[in-house]
């Protein structure tokens, strides 16, 4: 195992370009595998843990920016976004514990492109834009538009995931709804980040699919108005988003039928029998 | 037969107070560090990948999973173990029962006297909510939860 | 009185085996079979590993017989040709640097030729499975009390079920772990453990060497609940050869994945229950039948079967009475000793069979216990005379009374017909449990212990039962302080180490505070004897006596003790038939749940624990102990689901078996009755495992009056319910679905 240490995000980017490397920030995804995986003895690990330029949380006129290595802790403490995005505090709070929660980054969650991430759906319900950062400058895209299959992402080899930026506007609906095999320390086995705002309805799924995604066909029958009778209802338009699989923490038919019950109950005005 | 070797690395940080510095392999935990390297076996490994919080220390005034956190990524920082820990500072947990085996406690006394002292936190969280990371096997919560309780009381009547 | 080393404990002083810095020590490892069943072909060591460096030990460096001694002589310490189930040890490896050990037992690969395994213990095996005896049976039993099929024949009402158990990971906090060396000719171990004399006498067997030369330490250990009852002694002999090998400490600490998957579980469980009812709501017959997975060796089964068997009737009175119980092999690692022994499993099914029998009749499931609580006078299912004097029915009322039942379940009512999704509901279980070995296991245990007059007027207690977190050190020094007179700081306690303390049998069984915590008292009474006093001397009169002794007498004072059966207990372990045990501890518990339509998820969310357990010693330890097993038994009831793959853990991660955090469950309300026990220490009788009896069918009884589900298995996981509920109440409300 080899460790570089950069100085400066600088720096950090020239070495990322330099060499085949394995990015860190608070470890917690990583970490887990070290006793158990012998290859990653193997990797050159580079370490972002340090770089004061990308810890900051800030507010701008049109948006919450936040650095790559701000934790969830962070935004758990943070007044404004309490106020402003619950969403984000309510994803962050269901993440791990504190011990994880001090640690484990946003960007992180970005990068580590887990199908059964906390932070990434909220991030993606609330339109957030992934920002990009090489030698050769930095570009900035839809988080939506950023994982393309199973742990793979629209990230080149010499890029480092350095902030995320959430447009501000007015969202009278922001939900967050988790479902793990207990109230702490969980993986979701169906996470669902809900948003309204004037641009629509966001409705992003995670551990449904290969990659957390948004779900264009129940956000179609949200904006239109429908409302389901049964859960039953919202199966068809499910089942056109997402493909849920059996593993060793769930089975996909109990996340599918969950899927629908959460969003039937969640629905606007209560679904069609309230 | 070790690639690795001679690859260590320098860590300087601050380990309960006072400035150490420490040579580490690149793959050694700070939890290996602290309990291999330096001795201070008070800090447990119950599972080795960040569920059950034995390993439980404060980073920067934080408490984390030691298990989670690369030795070198200490570098520069403060690091706070079960061995800065008062007798009298753990006493009001053991009347309400917070200890049986013993072997969670060290994690659970970590983030407990966080808790004591950064209180404003109850203003959002609970205790259990915040004593969630730490597994323990033996007491059922009860005896850790009021001990907590107890630790609070104890630093509010001094 | 406080807790003797739990300043120790929280403030990180206290030494468990991996926190022991040993000069020289090297680092064992296991190379575990890669296949359920199978014959070894080859061993190959592979490359990339200076072999020079490693200590590499199988089963051609055993001194003596391979075997692991316990109740049978079945279990090979390493695997020579034969392979009974996955992560089965075969070869061991050790070296200075725990990471280059690590990948030396990487590099060297079991080559099997698989054998069909045996993977459904419910299934009959084929002639090609037959790997124990004629039917891969370890243990039959059969509990018979007046004329079962007379009766359910001509009963008016037989209801019948059928329910099933999962298995359970200990999951102690620390894991398991052993130091081995070797001193002046004679083979050491120190470890996490819970009997000291299983291991020794295991290492004398399979070491081939004089009980003088075999040595067993207990190290402080983390958590036991079973798990640390027999595989220690595994675990001992694996250090102890490559030791010996190596001529230097080896230590062999188990990582957590490594602990999930290659040690003892909880067995697993299949019962059928069919029960006959009058017209009163009393009950007529029990016919019960148990089966349980033993896995791929004897070790254990036959006395978990036993006390499963023993405490499946429940603690009611009935005339007609048959309990059919079998331990089968399959190619599983062997379950083990866990907590309750057999008796969780087949409570869970009596409670949720005397629910569903009550319901069947109409009648409220706690006037249905109440009319069959067991009386004095009345006898057991194995013909025990109950006459304890304990009123049973007040151990019900008083929970039914601090649970609230009765106002608690109209406001359920309630609530359930207008909430959306979530649904409450109340639960109950009603149960006991024997203290001690069974029948006539203590008095062949045959416990011995001592107490020692020291020069400076303290006594010590040598006893081989150790503290695992139960709280023995406390308790003993107790007891001892109590009978002397003395302050608790006039009591020391011996190390359990077996060049030091007699036999006094395992730390297992809800038996130290009652049986073992008698001989201290035994000891003590002897001691003040030997110093001439009489039992009315006490305190000072004590310690003056020990100064003065030892001023005039070389060596020391030592008082002695060995078990005597209480008067009045028999046992015939051929018809299964007499008094099981010295005692019973009795207990209702009371769970309410709520039960999130949409998640399927239940969440305990009040939960009462109200029993008779003679004396109380230490009420803070004793409530502990009831929360602690309460909090394990709601983890088996509802989340913790070990995932079988080719006969092993799948989820062998904390991340994927889970076990309930702080967050998960609510505080647990714990009362005690005290009935005092005049056979057990100061009155007191066993505690440790009647707490994780209840749980689980009053978790699923709740869960079933909340929703209407009829959970037949644990654990009610989300996806069970889930499906449960999309059978039984899709058509009952729309909004479920």
């Amino acid at each position: 195992m080899r460790v570089l240490r950069p100085g400066s995000l600088g720096e950090a980017l020239r070495m990322r370009a330099a060499e085949d490397v394995v990015p860190m920030a608070g470890g917690t995804d990583l970490l887990v595998h070290w006793p158990v995986r012998p290859e990653t003895r193997e990797r050159t690990y580079l370490d972002l843990w340090s770089l004061e330029e990308l810890t900051r949380l800030r507010w701008t006129d049109g948006w919450l920016e936040l650095g790559a290595l701000v934790t969830y802790w962070d935004v758990i403490r943070d007044g404004r976004a309490e106020r402003e995005l619950p969403i984000l505090a309510e994803a962050a709070r269901q993440v791990g514990a504190i011990q994880i929660q001090a640690r484990g980054t946003w960007g992180g969650n970005i990068a580590n492109a887990s199908p059964a991430a906390d932070g990434v759906p909220v991030l993606m319900a609330c339109d957030g834009r992934v920002v990009l950062t090489s030698v050769r400058g930095e570009r900035e895209l839809p988080l939506e538009r950023f994982y393309h299959g199973y742990k793979e992402m629209d990230l080149a080899p010499d890029e480092l995931v350095t902030a995320i930026r959430i447009p501000r506007r007015s969202r009278p609906v922001q939900r967050f709804l988790k479902v793990g095999a207990r109230r702490a320390q969980a993986i979701a086995k169906v996470g669902l980040a809900l948003a309204r705002s004037e641009e629509g309805w966001r409705c992003v799924a995670a551990s449904v699919a290969p990659t957390v995604r948004r779900c264009p066909s129940i956000e179609a029958r949200l904006e239109d108005g429908w409302r389901p009778g049964t859960p039953d209802d919202i199966l068809p338009a499910i089942r056109s988003d997402v493909a849920p699989i059996d593993d060793l923490r769930s089975s996909a038919a109990y996340r599918e039928g969950t899927m629908a019950r959460v969003l039937f109950h969640a629905w606007p005005d209560g679904g069609a029998s309230a | 037969m070790s690639p690795e070797a001679g690859a260590r690395l320098q860590v300087d940080f601050t380990l309960n107070g006072s400035p150490i510095r420490i040579d580490v392999d690149p793959a050694d935990r700070l939890l290996d560090t602290l309990r291999y390297g330096l001795g201070l076996t008070g800090t447990k490994e119950g599972c080795g990948e960040g569920e059950c919080g034995a390993c439980t220390v404060h980073l920067d005034g934080v408490p984390v999973m030691s298990c989670l956190v690369p030795a070198w990524q200490a570098g520069g920082r403060r690091v706070r173990t079960i061995e800065s820990i008062p007798p009298d500072r753990v006493r009001p947990l053991l009347g309400t029962g917070a200890t049986q085996c013993g072997a969670c406690t060290p994690g659970v006394v970590m983030t407990a006297i966080w808790i004591a002292e950064n209180p404003a936190v109850l203003a959002s969280h609970t205790i259990r909510e915040l004593m969630a990371g730490n597994l323990c096997r033996c007491t059922g919560y009860d005896g850790i939860c009021e001990g907590v309780e107890a630790m609070l009381a104890t630093a509010g009547a001094s | 009185m406080e807790r003797i080393e739990g300043l120790a404990k929280l403030t990180g002083a206290e030494r468990y085996v991996d926190d022991l810095a040993v000069d020289g020590c090297l680092w064992g490892m296991t190379v575990r079979s890669p296949t359920p069943r199978g014959r070894i072909r080859a061993v190959r060591l592979g490359g990339g590993v200076d072999w020079s460096e490693v200590v590499v030990v199988d089963h051609r460096d055993i001194p003596g017989e391979n075997t692991v001694l316990l109740i049978e002589r079945d279990q090979p310490v390493l695997a020579a040709d034969r392979i009974r189930h996955l992560h089965e040890p075969v070869v061991l490896v050790a070296h200075r640097s725990r990471e280059l050990a690590r990948r030396a037992a990487r590099e060297i690969s079991i080559e099997v030729d698989p054998e069909p395994p045996v993977l459904d213990f419910t299934e009959a095996p084929g002639a090609e499975r037959i790997q124990h005896g004629d039917d891969n049976v370890f243990k039959r039993i059969e509990i018979v009390k007046g004329d079962v099929e007379t009766a359910l024949a001509a009963a008016a009402r037989v209801v019948e079920g059928t329910y099933r158990t999962g298995s359970q990971e200990h999951v102690y906090i620390e894991p398991q772990g052993m130091l081995a060396w070797v001193e002046d000719g004679t083979a050491v171990v120190k470890g996490s453990l819970q009997c000291p004399y299983y291991v020794h006498k295991a290492m004398v067997h399979a070491l081939g060497r004089g009980a003088e030369q075999v040595r067993v330490i207990q190290a402080p250990t983390g958590g036991g609940f079973g798990g640390k009852e027999e595989y220690p002694s595994m675990i001992a002999l694996h250090a102890a050869l490559l030791a010996l090998k190596a001529g230097r400490p080896v230590k062999i600490v188990y990582d957590r994945g490594e602990d999930m998957v290659a040690t003892t579980k909880r067995h697993p469980a299949w019962i059928r229950h069919r029960t006959a009812v009058d017209g009163e709501g009393r009950l007529v017959a029990q016919d019960i039948e148990v089966v349980m997975d033993g896995g791929a060796y004897v070790t254990l089964s036959p006395v978990v079967l036993s006390r499963g068997v023993i405490h499946a009737a429940g603690p009611y009175a009935c005339d007609h009475v048959r309990i059919r119980g079998r331990a089968v092999l399959t190619n599983s690692p062997p379950h083990g000793a866990f907590r309750g022994f057999g008796a969780p499993q087949t409570i869970f099914a009596n409670e949720r069979h005397m629910d569903r029998v009550a319901a069947a009749i109409g009648m409220d499931p706690i006037e249905f216990r109440r009319r069959n609580l067991i009386g004095d006078g009345q006898s057991t299912a194995t013909g025990q005379v109950i006459r304890d004097g304990t009123d049973r029915v007040a151990v019900l009322d008083r929970a039914v009374l601090v649970s609230r039942w009765e106002e608690r379940s109209g406001e359920h009512r309630a609530f359930n017909a207008t909430h959306p999704y979530l649904r409450r509901g109340l639960g109950v279980s009603c149960f006991h449990h024997g203290a001690g070995f069974t029948g006539g296991g203590e008095v062949a245990l045959a416990s011995r212990l001592d107490v020692a007059g020291l020069p400076d007027g303290r006594v010590e207690i040598r006893s081989a039962n150790i503290e695992m977190g139960q709280g023995t050190l406390t308790v003993f020094t107790q007891i001892a302080a109590g009978r002397l007179g003395l302050k608790p700081a006039d009591v020391v306690i011996a190390e359990a180490d077996t060049a030091r303390v007699p036999n006094s049998g395992p730390t297992v069984a809800s038996r130290t505070a009652m049986v073992v915590g008698r001989l201290v008292e035994l000891a003590c009474d002897d001691l003040r004897r030997r110093l001439g006093l009489t039992d009315d001397d006490r305190g000072e009169r004590v310690r003056e006596a020990l100064v003065r002794w030892h001023d005039s007498h070389a060596g020391e004072p030592v008082g002695r003790a060995e078990y005597e059966r209480p008067p009045g207990i028999e046992w015939d372990d051929h018809t299964y038939h007499g008094d099981a045990y010295a005692a019973f501890a009795w207990s209702v518990q009371v769970a309410e749940v709520e039960v999130d339509l949409r998640t399927c998820g239940a969440r305990v969310t009040d939960f009462v624990a109200v029993q008779e357990v003679g004396r109380v010693l230490n009420p803070t330890l004793a409530r502990g102990q009831i929360q602690g097993g309460v909090v394990q038994g709601i983890g088996w009831a509802l989340m913790e689901d070990c995932r079988w793959e080719d006969g092993a853990m799948a989820n062998g991660q904390l991340t994927n078996y889970v076990i309930p955090t702080s967050e998960d469950v609510p505080p647990i309300q714990v009362v005690f009755l005290e009935n005092p026990f005049p056979h057990g220490a100061q009155g007191a009788k066993g505690i440790g495992e009647l707490p994780i009896d209840g749980p689980a069918p009053a978790v699923a009884n709740a869960v079933a009056r909340a929703t209407g589900a009829d959970p037949l298995e644990i654990p009610v996981t989300p996806e069970r319910l889930a499906a449960l509920l999309e059978t039984t109440s899709r058509t009952a409300d729309p909004r479920v679905a």
